[in-house]
């Protein structure tokens, strides 16, 4: 299915042109490079990410057993991931007692195309999306289109991402890098040819653009006879579907279409209902800042009268087997998607989400993304450095990720290689391409300081030929000072003084 | 009480006033320090960048150099982090893979004795009043590190708050990481500049005639922006404003 008129998605150099991909991006330094450079990218990202920060903040603040819940949220979490397999088959079990069908999907391309099998046998051509991660992870919307489908997010930050032929930046706010003015210039633009127009005479108010996207998407409401939705949490011992959100638009879609297919990922299993009442605390503070959230809907199968009449599950790995595999990086599949991470984050603030090559931007990108796919091209390799290790993500993660472990663990992998998993199957891989030079001169540093004696007479050196010293450095050093000064090099080590006053030796 | 210095290979070779501001300080206190020449470095630069069997001669010669002392004090934050968090990561990783408990040992030896600079002088020693005169504007940035591994908390600034003619100011984001974090200013220059540039410009604000962290490593890189932007403000490690008394001949 065509876009008229589609433009570029903003906000980094190298994006494709035309279409809503990920696919193909270059490293994270390069895209974060444009980002940098967008004055207006990082003022609309600070502006964001600094209010729901402060937010945040006072909503956990008024918990005092804060610490405790965290520890329950990645305990529950983690004894669930030991025993999926067990807790899958009772889901199973359960939802199809209760009138579903499941699916079970190895990868993006199996869950596509089951999606689109069972679109096309209800003979629809449309279909209506509640906002889901796991839908954009697997380009469900591009696979549906191929096939003649459109899709119509419904969430407001999704809309905007869509009609502006755009890409999600931010978990929670995919949007996040929209200021007023440009969502303004996006519904004027481009409503009219998704469905109703925007009206006449639109400004930037808050209130009228809600008014303009209400207008827009009651029509796909009332029409679509298809609901496509993910979920925040499934219920092994009753087969229920949990989604929380903000707006409603969920809710509509989760309840008056005929057909309901639900795309989730097999990590999002909670055994019991109970485990829901720590989630249900930690998630809202952490990622909108309410103490509740405004609407949970909650479904089990099909009933009489009252919702869908035919529910399909479509259970996704993609992965994330895989990733259970690893020891160290598992955790990664504690995440509750609360995007509180991304929101701290120094790195995130100045790259913008679009950097990050997938709809999981920020901390938690940089750990799932190259677990998910693999570290299978250069843009998965450079992910795990997008960090400066400030440690603020696992400061403030409510499943307490520790985000900057996984990412040193991850970089040991594209540094020196190792053992990983890949399609259930161990594999050794090989140091990534492209880090050989600064192998040695790791090597030579770690070789320099294991022989203080050596490491002495290079200080010597360097002490000596510290007037001939060039300000500028060539080479990788450029980096450093483009923006920088460098430290100037003293006359004396500490090594040397202590020796000369002191009397050590070596 | 025998005190090892880990003076820290950044130190060592580029700032070698804070190892002897650090021996004048504790000197001052009435501690006797050793330097043990055998150290280098804790190997942090490798172990972040992912060399993490690059980093292992460095565990176990850091734990040789201090075998005998009854405690370690290193002027970083992030390197006596990188002991306290990731030495026993790097030992139970080497069991893991079956090289047996030689590196989880030599970890055990060393980490409960090690301390950043603060940390000891409050934990160890007891005192907040190090009898420093200091006749500055200053503001303190937390490092990272310092912040979030190691939970110096408010001992920095209880120390600071103590020192003779020291006026501390408030500076805003203080918490926000400054973009060195190691190899990461070198692989993501544009993203690490852009935060120490956002840094630099909060520290002008605070009208400071200097700013002050308990780790070179992060100064290196808030000064160098400094410099480069032209600014008066002077960076200066914590170590330094603690050693300074009225008496010129230091």
């Amino acid at each position: 299915m065509s876009r008229d008129g589609a433009r570029a998605p903003r906000g980094g150099a190298g994006f494709p042109q035309g279409g809503a991909t990920y696919l193909g991006m270059p490293a994270f330094p390069q895209a974060a490079d444009a980002a940098t450079r967008d004055g207006r990218l990082r003022a609309n990202l600070r502006h964001a990410t600094h209010t729901i920060r402060a937010k945040r903040a006072r909503a956990v603040a008024e918990l005092d057993d804060w610490a405790r819940l965290r520890e329950a949220g990645a305990a529950i979490k983690d004894r669930t991931l030991r025993h999926l397999d067990h807790h899958l088959v009772r889901l199973e079990e359960a939802v199809t007692r209760a009138g579903g069908t499941v699916h079970w999907a190895a990868d993006a391309a199996e869950a596509n195309r089951i999606v689109t099998d069972l679109v096309r046998a209800t003979g629809e051509h449309e279909v209506v999306k509640v906002k889901s991660m796991a839908t954009q992870e697997i380009g469900l919307n591009e696979a549906l289109a191929e096939a003649g489908i459109r899709a119509y997010e419904t969430d407001l930050a999704e809309l905007i991402v869509q009609l502006g032929d755009d890409l999600p930046s931010h978990i929670l706010v995919p949007a996040i890098h929209r200021n007023r003015g440009e969502i303004r210039d996006i519904f004027r633009d481009r409503m009219a040819s998704w469905g109703r127009p925007a009206p006449e005479g639109l400004t930037d108010r808050p209130a009228e653009l809600a008014e303009a996207a209400r207008q827009h998407l009651r029509e796909k409401f009332l029409r679509a006879k298809v609901g496509v939705s993910g979920a925040n949490f499934m219920v092994a011992e009753t087969g229920t579907l949990v989604v929380v959100e903000s707006e409603g638009n969920g809710r509509m879609c989760l309840t008056l279409p005929e057909t309901l297919i639900s795309v989730v990922g097999i990590e999002k299993t909670v055994p019991t209902w109970r485990d829901l009442e720590v989630f249900l605390q930690l998630l809202p503070r952490s990622s909108t800042a309410e103490r509740m959230n405004p609407y949970t809907s909650m479904w089990t199968g099909t009933a009489d009268g009252d919702g869908p009449r035919v529910f399909h599950l479509v259970l996704l790995d993609n992965g994330r087997t895989d990733t259970l595999a690893d020891e160290v990086g598992r955790q990664a599949l504690r995440c509750i998607r609360c995007s509180a991470c991304l929101n701290v984050c120094p790195v995130y603030e100045r790259a913008g989400g679009h950097a990050y090559g997938s709809p999981y931007p920020g901390p938690i990108g940089a750990i799932l993304t190259p677990q998910l796919r693999g570290l299978s091209s250069p843009l998965e390799e450079s992910l795990p450095y997008a960090s400066s290790l400030c440690g603020a993500c696992f400061e403030v993660c409510p499943v307490a990720i520790d985000i900057p472990e996984v990412l040193v663990h991850l970089r040991e992998r594209v540094a020196e290689g190792g053992e990983v998993t890949v399609r259930g199957t161990r594999t050794v891989i090989r140091p990534a391409k492209g880090h050989a030079t600064e192998r040695a001169a790791m090597r030579a540093a770690r070789w320099a300081f294991d022989h203080p004696g050596a490491l002495r007479r290079g200080q010597r050196i360097l002490a000596r030929t510290r007037r001939l010293q060039p300000r500028r450095l060539p080479g990788p050093g450029r980096a450093w000072t483009d923006t920088r000064e460098l430290p100037a090099v003293p006359a004396e080590s500490f090594r040397d003084w202590w020796a000369r006053t002191r009397g050590g030796t070596a | 009480m025998r005190v090892g210095l880990f003076v820290t290979c950044v130190n060592d070779s580029l700032y070698p006033r804070t190892g002897r501001a650090v021996v004048a300080l504790l000197e001052r206190l009435g501690v006797q320090v050793d330097f043990p020449m055998a150290q280098s470095c804790c190997g942090q630069p490798m172990f972040n960048t992912g060399y993490r069997h690059q980093t292992e001669p460095l565990v176990r010669r850091y734990a040789a150099a201090f075998r005998d002392h009854d405690h370690i004090v290193a002027p970083s934050g992030s390197c006596a982090a990188m002991v306290r968090d990731n030495y026993p990561r790097i030992g139970a990783r080497a069991e893991a893979e079956g090289r047996g408990t030689e590196l989880s040992e030599a970890a055990a030896s060393v980490v409960p004795k090690t301390y950043e600079l603060t940390e000891f002088l409050v934990d160890v020693l007891g005192v907040t009043d190090v009898g420093a005169y200091f006749p500055h504007t200053v503001t303190y940035h937390p490092t990272c590190h310092g912040l979030r591994v190691l939970g110096l908390g408010d001992r920095p600034r209880r120390l600071l708050e103590r020192v003779e003619g020291l006026e501390l100011r408030e500076l805003e984001g203080a918490e926000e990481c400054c973009g060195f974090g190691g190899t990461f200013a070198v692989k993501n220059p544009a993203v690490s500049s852009a935060m120490g540039s956002d840094k630099s410009r909060a520290i002008a604000r605070t009208g400071a005639e200097a700013v002050c962290t308990v780790d070179n490593s992060c100064l290196m890189h808030i000064g160098g922006v400094l410099a480069r932007e032209g600014s008066p403000v002077r960076p200066v490690h914590i170590a330094e404003i603690l050693a300074g008394t009225k008496d010129p001949a230091r």
